[in-house]
């Protein structure tokens, strides 16, 4: 028996690190010599340039080089397609033509011998469009909607089904895009050595922007190395490799000097992703009991016109409750913006504040309590795909919810709780994520000192990668934490996949797991061919590892430690491990996360301010690898929930494009006081089929279902249905 | 950022000399620093006025003088305007972030400039930082914009909490110039936009605002703050609203009434005061009175919904200094 480290809530590993500064982010890596490159953003929605006025700028004090399209290098841009980019359309091609395709779109590079000089003469750089009025407003039915492919879904006859209900709901909602804004901005610093090029560069995804430089340099992906080992917040804008990388690059090599290029808060509003704003309609049939008989989810993202960014808007509808009849479909609505990305929960997030706050409409016309109502649909297997569930603690989640939240204590009229002059409201919403696995490799390394070191080309954004790890490889060796040194953000360590999607855990977590037996293998065929070690000749199936050591099954002796069979040679033990899911349990199960998210609020009547006094949030998300990190998790949830439900909303001005709001003053997020108290549980839940680990994910699903608890407790406090996100002050003033 | 000098004067006069000749005075820099990398502000000459002798609050009968360089934060926590004035302080701890308040001086914030969005863009029209080139905001998105005082060159709101509530006190500021020494009215320092939306004070070239006298008066103890935002913290006003009441017999006596984040300037409201005073403090006279706040309200496209905020601001600022339900 080993010492368990999974499971315990271990303190983060890189804590001190960051705390005190030494933790370096991509913008901390400075090369001597390097010169700084300011990005100059378009100023027209659409359009082309058709002046440049470059050569005064170019004699400004320190200015090294103006490029432009018109001096820009020619890039090859090999096709390349990431698990993150989207499936059909090309990325944006910088400084190739002279085409502005949306507001804000890098028109020029400008790269100067210091900051103080590149951001002078980026903003004295006087550039000529020729302008045409872009399309931005989602909501303009003149849009043409595409139908990505694999974008709709049914079974039975949803339509049909809802007409002819004894009861229904049919209505619209709408969620505002909405900006990653993590605290560390973008940034990347390029150096090339002859062909070879490093980047020093903010990435979730460091083996895919190792490639795609490459194919966009047309280099061999093995010349470009990537490195970033430390993340601050990303929430998903860091997954792509996105222009400005090209751009850093691209400024180094025609300067021939590394080249350091950050972006700016307000730039971080132009290229770098947001989550789409959504229309979606939900229609509801149900029984006067509350079996639902018909459900219809139609939802329209935005894209830009030149890729097709999908997310799984209406995904979880076809098996989040037991229903006949269910249709969904999914559009785009072509815009003269930026392609959006991935942000915390994407999909599920956006999709299911229409769904929940759907049911819990239904719930008021039934009379039914809206946790009864969703007790009463709750299936038995994935009706989608026809196939069981891995794992579903649905219900559970609500009762230990509902018991920690207090949900007993709730009335169910609207209106019928108050403290004092406040409007009180308890609501609830249900919250699920797919339990996703790649493929992925990782590196084990036994030293003679006793130390292992683990390496993987994984990323750590906040969630506590490399202490989560830590446990891992300190579990399956058979070491205490602190004789486990796990290492991460290089390109040329082991490939994994993308840090996103709530897979990090459970794929790069089995390929160490992987790594960590065939390192205790190799270790045991050394010691078996060692004359002087005590296992001298035994048959390696007659062995067994215990906490880190090597001995007979059933010997009583100490055995050896790794320590003990490295010394003997000096040589450290070196292996590598991957894991996949195997494909016949993939196509067996049906694998999500579930929860039930929990709120409360309180609205000023006079005023209308809303404040969210607190949430409840009860997962089954597998096994909790660490519980300290796991709360964070949810917690930052949580907040970002807050933040979709109230505050959040990146506004474009119809003229030209542009985010009016691109400020941390004008785009709000939640502030400390804004925060209440926030409790995370987490039901026993032992799931055998996701993967060795029996890990199902945590970052997205902590997000998705806090905005339709809050919605849904606003109307509670007011009877006000706001379907529309943000609610802010003016949405529920008169209500 | 461009390139600026930084100078330390002598003197006062030697500082009031330099800013009569251009120089720009920079005393906590929150507003100035912000827009100088932001390019909206690009001075040439910085006079750093931290080391004149303006700062410290004191007590001079019923009256409470606050230096143009006490910092927001030792305002606010200050015992004496606790005391004497707690709308003042009330209105500084609303403002900003603790980090701002710290290095704010009281005599910036009086002058920070506006928070429209478009005034921040270099590639957008605003008569307020660039004279003749349009008003974005007018046509654009407005939901922060004022309703009060607007024009057809600038909609912006005026941004201080603390200007709210010294002008609801009838604070008056002493300010040094060439030409010596001048008092006046905290209110008569701002001026409408206008056809002139840059201009946006009444100092004259070179003067310096030294201190802010706030008259005491029975109205004083019975003083709140209200502001209304989208967050608890850090965000400037929907709409704000100090209510100072003075109340004999149960009836109010005096009444001092301004509303911030609607108006181009700090907005007194006389009317309602007027229709108040005789009145009991009770929720039907603050109502009616409320009414009177939007008297010449002129919403834009987005921030339609502060004609009604406005008159509920005021009757819940009102309740909360009458101590009424």
């Amino acid at each position: 028996m080993n010492v368990s480290s999974i499971g315990k809530p271990l303190t983060r590993v890189d804590g001190r690190a960051k705390v005190t500064g030494t933790a370096r982010y991509a913008a901390d890596f400075n090369q001597p010599g390097q010169l700084y490159a300011v990005i100059v953003s378009a100023t027209v929605g659409l359009g082309r340039v058709t002046e440049i006025a470059s050569t005064e700028v170019e004699r400004m004090p320190g200015v090294v080089a103006v490029i432009t399209h018109r001096n820009a290098q020619k890039l090859p841009y090999l096709p390349h397609k990431g698990v993150i980019d989207p499936a059909v359309g090309e990325r944006l091609h910088v400084l190739q033509d002279d085409q502005v395709h949306f507001y804000g779109q890098p028109v020029a590079i400008v790269v100067a011998d210091n900051l103080d000089h590149a951001e002078r003469a980026a903003a004295a750089l006087r550039i000529t469009y020729a302008a045409r009025r872009p399309l931005v407003d989602h909501a303009d039915r003149t849009i043409e909607r595409i139908a990505p492919k694999s974008a709709d879904g049914s079974r039975g006859d949803a339509d049909v089904a809802v007409t002819q209900a004894p009861v229904m709901i049919d209505e619209a909602y709408e969620i505002a895009r909405e900006n990653h804004n993590p605290m560390e901005p973008h940034a990347t610093t390029a150096a090339w050595s002859g062909d070879r090029l490093t980047l020093w560069s903010k990435s979730q995804y460091l083996v895919n922007e190792q490639a795609e430089i490459a194919a966009v340099f047309g280099l061999p992906v093995e010349n470009v190395e990537v490195i970033c080992p430390f993340i601050g917040g990303a929430f998903g804008t860091s997954l792509r490799t996105w222009p400005h990388v090209t751009l850093a690059a691209l400024a180094a090599r025609q300067t021939g000097r590394t080249v350091k290029l950050v972006l700016s808060r307000k730039q971080m509003f132009f290229t770098t992703g947001h989550r789409p704003r959504t229309l979606q309609r939900i229609a509801l049939g149900a029984t006067p009991d509350g079996k639902l008989t018909g459900v219809i989810h139609e939802g329209t993202g935005e894209t830009s016109r030149y890729e097709q960014f999908t997310e799984a808007l209406t995904a979880a509808t076809a098996y989040l409750y037991s229903c006949p009849n269910v249709r969904t479909q999914y559009r785009l609505a072509q815009l003269d913006t930026s392609t959006p990305n991935h942000m915390r929960g994407p999909g599920e997030a956006s999709g299911i504040f229409a769904l929940e706050s759907a049911m819990d409409e239904l719930s008021y016309k039934l009379g039914i309590d809206p946790i009864e109502l969703r007790r009463r649909n709750e299936p038995r297997r994935d009706e989608a795909e026809n196939k069981p569930f891995s794992s579903r603690s649905l219900m559970q989640c609500y009762e230990l919810g509902s018991e920690r939240f207090g949900w007993a204590r709730r009335t169910p009229e609207p209106r019928s709780m108050r403290d004092g002059r406040l409007l009180i409201g308890l609501g609830a919403a249900t919250a699920t994520y797919p339990a996703y696995h790649a493929p992925a490799s990782a590196r084990v390394r036994l030293l003679a000192d006793g130390l292992a070191e683990v390496e993987a080309a994984a990323s750590d954004m906040g969630p506590g990668t490399y202490t989560s790890m830590t446990q891992v490889a300190a579990e399956f060796l058979g070491l205490p934490p602190e004789q486990v040194r796990f290492r991460l953000g290089q390109s040329a360590y082991p490939q994994t996949p993308s840090h996103g999607g709530s897979w990090t855990m459970a794929s790069v977590g089995s390929a160490i797991r992987a790594a960590c037996v065939e390192a205790q293998a190799q270790a045991a065929s050394r010691a078996v061919a060692d004359s002087g070690s005590p296992v001298f000749e035994a048959s390696v199936d007659d062995l067994e590892w215990s906490e880190g050591r090597l001995r007979r099954r059933g010997d009583a002796s100490p055995g050896m430690s790794y320590r003990d069979i490295i010394a003997r040679t000096g040589t450290p033990v070196e292996a590598e491990g991957s894991a996949q899911r195997d494909p016949e349990v993939a196509e067996g199960y049906s694998m999500h996360s579930f929860g039930a998210v929990f709120a409360e609020v309180a609205i000023d009547p006079d005023v209308g301010t809303i404040r969210v006094r607190r949430i409840v949030g009860a997962y089954g998300i597998g096994r909790v690898v660490n519980p300290l990190l796991a709360r964070s998790q949810c917690t930052g949830g949580m907040i970002g929930g807050i933040g979709m439900a109230l505050m959040e909303r990146t506004v474009l001005d119809p003229r030209d494009g542009r985010p009016v709001n691109a400020h941390m003053a004008d785009y709000l997020m939640p502030v400390n006081l804004d925060v209440p108290k926030l409790e995370a549980y987490f039901v026993d839940e032992v799931d055998p089929h996701v993967n060795p680990l029996g890990v199902k994910g945590l970052g997205e699903i902590a997000l998705v279902g806090t905005a339709p608890a809050i919605a849904n407790a606003v109307f509670h406090a007011t009877g006000r249905r706001v379907r529309s996100l943000p609610i802010h002050i003016e949405d529920v003033l008169t209500a | 950022m461009f390139p600026f000098t930084l100078e330390k004067p002598r003197s006062t006069e030697d500082a009031i000399a330099a800013a009569a000749s251009g120089a720009r005075f920079i005393a906590g820099g929150t507003t100035l620093i912000d827009l100088m990398r932001e390019q909206v502000e690009c001075p040439d000459r910085l006079i750093d006025i931290n080391s004149l002798p303006f700062g410290g609050i004191r007590v001079e009968g019923e009256d409470l003088v606050i230096g143009a360089l006490a910092r927001m934060a030792e305002v606010a926590a200050d015992p004496n305007v606790q005391r004497l004035q707690p709308l003042i302080a009330e209105s500084l701890i609303e403002g900003a972030s603790p980090q701002l308040r710290n290095m704010a001086s009281m005599g910036g914030n009086l002058l920070q400039r506006v928070r429209c969005p478009y005034f921040r863009m270099l590639d957008a029209g605003c008569n307020k930082r660039t004279p003749g080139s349009g008003c974005a905001a007018i046509d654009g998105l407005n939901s922060g914009h004022a309703i009060l005082g607007t024009s057809d060159h600038c909609v912006a709101t005026h941004p201080s909490d603390v200007a709210v509530a010294l002008v609801a006190l009838d604070a008056t500021m002493r300010v040094k110039g060439p030409q010596g020494e001048r008092s006046f009215p905290v209110e008569e320092l701002f001026r409408l936009p206008g056809d002139t939306p840059h201009l946006e004070h009444t100092l004259l070239p070179g003067e310096l605002i030294v201190e802010i006298r706030v008259p005491g008066g029975p109205h004083s103890r019975r003083a709140r703050y209200l502001k209304v935002r989208d967050r608890a913290s850090y965000e400037f006003a929907l709409v704000s609203a100090a209510a100072a009441l003075s109340i004999e017999d149960g009836v109010i006596r005096e009444v001092r009434l301004a509303v911030g984040g609607v108006g181009t300037r700090p907005w007194r409201l006389r009317d309602c005061e007027a229709a108040l005073v005789g009145t009991r403090p009770e929720r039907r006279a603050f109502e009616e009175a409320a009414q009177l706040a939007r008297q010449g309200a002129r919403p834009l496209r987005h921030n339609q919904f502060k004609v009604e905020l406005l008159p509920r601001t005021v009757v819940r600022a009102l309740a909360l200094a009458g101590e009424v339900a």
